[in-house]
Parts: structure tokens; sequence; C-alpha cells
């Protein structure tokens, strides 16, 4: 389960980001590890709902720093 | 007893654009000297190079008269043909009295009915919009539509999430009667639910932005109002020349590109990376700009759409003049 997120999650990365699949890993930090910036992390939230059927509102974008964050958010908010 | 109305216009136009553009122009490696940035940092973000700063003279009315007087020349209609103005603003700093009727006035425009109109980045759709129907209508035979800004009366200049992007600058249109249509049927709402994201906070005088949010909802909510705008023109996408959506940021103009599927025949106005966001003044700016390069051309079907505080939305397909 968590390696399918994890898996989606770094095709996402790497389609909005241009983030290589091995670097995202659970530890990463989105901004100061895989040079995300607040726009791009729009586009993955985005790309994360479609993808993954969860909803990301802004409020909650802030509080997801790492992969591992963004993993667990998925893991736990997925119907 | 009944009450007579005006036949009015089967269809209203543009009949011509004009812009003004502020004399100082502020690179990306200026603003790095103030604050914390550099120009790939605000390359990345915004696509921004370089945007234009209104001086003390370049007051909203003096840089309105200008756009005005480009697109009345360019009309070929003489001031007295006019009978609205309608100009579109969000940095009136000193609301009262409006600078419609001044405009006007200043222009040589004999009596019109004037006023100004406040739908933050979307006021000139908004403004278009009006003065099609009032055409329509048969209020008006002639209108002028101006938009413009000093959103630098209103930004902190050193901060660097508002300052890199938001800009001063003036641009206009004559809008006038036509047989066939030349401006569609407009499709317009607003997301009030959202109405700090771009706000001036009462007391402080500076707009701040969420960016992300204003991000998100742009590239996520307003392609089902640009392909109504088109549908309800009756146009097909691939009919389009020209795509000239508010200058706002460079990623949101592509995301909105891409999302449309618009390929390499559709013009697509990228101003804002000489402009900044320059608000209500953005489209006309950007319109004024790919006519006088060539890339844009007389009869070009163009399809437009303002967005911003309020938040604000307002599409339309538009012949170009």
């Amino acid at each position: 389960m968590s390696e399918d997120i994890q898996a989606g999650l770094a095709e996402i990365l790497e389609e909005v980001a241009g983030v290589a699949p091995a670097d995202a890993t659970p530890e990463k930090s989105f901004t100061e590890d895989l040079d995300v910036d607040s726009l791009s992390m729009v586009e993955i939230a985005t790309a994360v709902e479609d993808k993954f059927g969860v909803a990301i509102p802004d409020d909650e974008l802030g509080n997801i720093k790492t992969v591992g964050d963004a993993m667990s958010y998925i893991q736990k908010n997925q119907g | 007893m009944s009450i007579r109305l005006p036949a009015g216009a089967p269809g209203a136009r543009v009949l011509g654009l004009g812009g003004y553009r502020p004399r100082r122009r502020v690179t990306n490696d200026e603003l790095a000297q103030v604050m914390e940035t550099n120009d790939e940092w605000i390359q990345s973000r915004v696509g921004i190079a370089e945007r234009r700063w209104a001086s003390d003279d370049e007051t909203l009315v003096e840089m309105s008269v200008a756009a005005g007087g480009k697109a009345l020349a360019a009309s070929g209609l003489s001031p007295d043909e006019v009978d609205l103005v309608i100009l579109a603003s969000a940095s009136l700093t000193e609301p009262i009295p409006g600078i419609g009727p001044q405009v006007a006035y200043r222009l040589g425009i004999p009596r019109p009915g004037a006023f100004d109109l406040n739908a933050g980045c979307a006021g000139f759709c908004y403004a278009l919009e009006s003065a099609s129907a009032a055409i329509r209508a048969g209020s008006a035979r002639n209108v002028l539509v101006v938009g413009v800004e000093r959103l630098t009366d209103v930004v902190d200049k050193t901060d660097r999430s508002t300052a890199v992007i938001f800009a001063d600058g003036a641009g206009a249109a004559v809008v006038g009667a036509s047989e066939e249509p030349g401006i569609g049927p407009v499709a317009w709402g607003s997301d009030g639910d959202q109405f700090s994201a771009i706000e001036i906070a009462a007391g402080t005088g500076t707009m701040t932005m969420a960016g992300q949010a204003v991000y998100r909802w742009a590239t996520t909510r307003l392609t089902d109002t640009l392909l109504l705008a088109m549908e309800s023109a009756g146009v097909d996408p691939k009919d389009i020349d020209v795509f000239a959506p508010h200058q706002a940021n460079l990623r949101i103009v592509e995301s909105m590109t891409k999302r449309l599927g618009f390929g390499e025949d559709v013009v697509v106005a990228r101003d804002v990376v000489q402009s900044g966001n320059t608000s209500a003044a953005s489209i006309p700016l950007a319109l004024t700009a790919l006519m006088e390069s060539g890339e844009a051309k007389s009869g070009d079907l163009a399809l437009v759409l303002g967005y911003g505080a309020g938040l604000t939305f307002a599409g339309q397909v538009l012949t170009l003049p």
C-alpha cells in the first residue's frame, strides 16, 4: 500500500517538478531537498487529489513538508 | 401609459485599443538590491523579467488619458461620438470622486455617462461586458473602457511575495455598435468565500495575496469559465487565434493554455514577462502589444479572461479591431 503511494507520488513529482523517482524518499523535504517551490506544491496537491481521490485544502498543504508527510496524509484520508 | 425603450444595436465590437506603459522599467536585478530575491527566483516562480513602475506624475488619470486617447485615435471616432466611459481600477487610493468623469473631460468627451468599476484584476472584462450590454440595450452608442492601475501605491515595495509581481499601467478599448457581434456573451461570476485571498486588510493600506490559494483557484476553477465563454459564443476552441488571459503569472498562463489544449497555432499573450501584473490594465495592454508586434492582427478571434480580487472572474470571445 505505502509502496504504491510512494510510487504514485514519485510519478507526480517527476512530472510536475522534474524530481528523479529515486530521490522521492519519505525523509526528503519538498522545499529543502527536492527544490519544489510553493506553486509547484499546489500543482502536486491537485495532482495528488486527482490520482488518489483525497482533498488537500490550502491550510493542510502548509503542514505537508516531506514526502513522508504526503504519504501519511494520503493513507489517512484515502476512502 | 407604457414606458418606451430604445431599440439598441444588434451587436457590439471593439473599434480600437490603446495602452500606456509607465516610463520607469524595473528589472529583477534592481529588486534584488532591496529584498531577498534574485532574477532566477522571480523568473522561475512568476515568469516576470521586468515591470513598469509609475512615477509621481504618471497618475491614474494621466495614464488613463494617455491610453484612452490612443484607443480613441485607433477607433477613428471623435470624442463627441462617445457617450459612456467605464473606468476599471482596483487601486484608487482616494475613491471620491471616481475618476471616470475627469478622464472623460480631459479627453474632450462631452458630458458622457461615466463611472468607475472595481472587479479587481477582472475589471477590464467586467467593463467590456457592461459596455457591450449598454450598446445592445441602446443606452450608449460608443463606450470608452479603461483599465488602469498603480498597484505600486498599495504594495509593500520590500515584500518579495507582492512587489516582484504587481506593477502599473493603463489599457483602453473603444467599443461601438456593429451588425455582426464582435464581443461574445460574457462568462462571469465570483467566489466570494475567498474574499481575503487578495486584499488590503482594513487599516493597513497594503495589499496581501495568498499566492498558493489564488494559484490553485486560477489553474483549476477557471477552465470551465473559458470553455463556457467559447461555447456560449458558438465558437470552437480550434477557431481561436489569440488567447489573452489576465497577465498574473506566466505559470498560470501556461497552465491554462495547456488545459485548453491550445497548440502552436494559437498566439498566447505573455506580456506579464515585460509588464508584471497590471491587474485591470493587463488584458488591453497585452492585446495592444500583440497587435503592435504583428503577432495578432485585425479580425483575429481572441479569447480573454480576467480574474482576481473578490474573487471575481469574467471571460469572453472578441474580434480584434
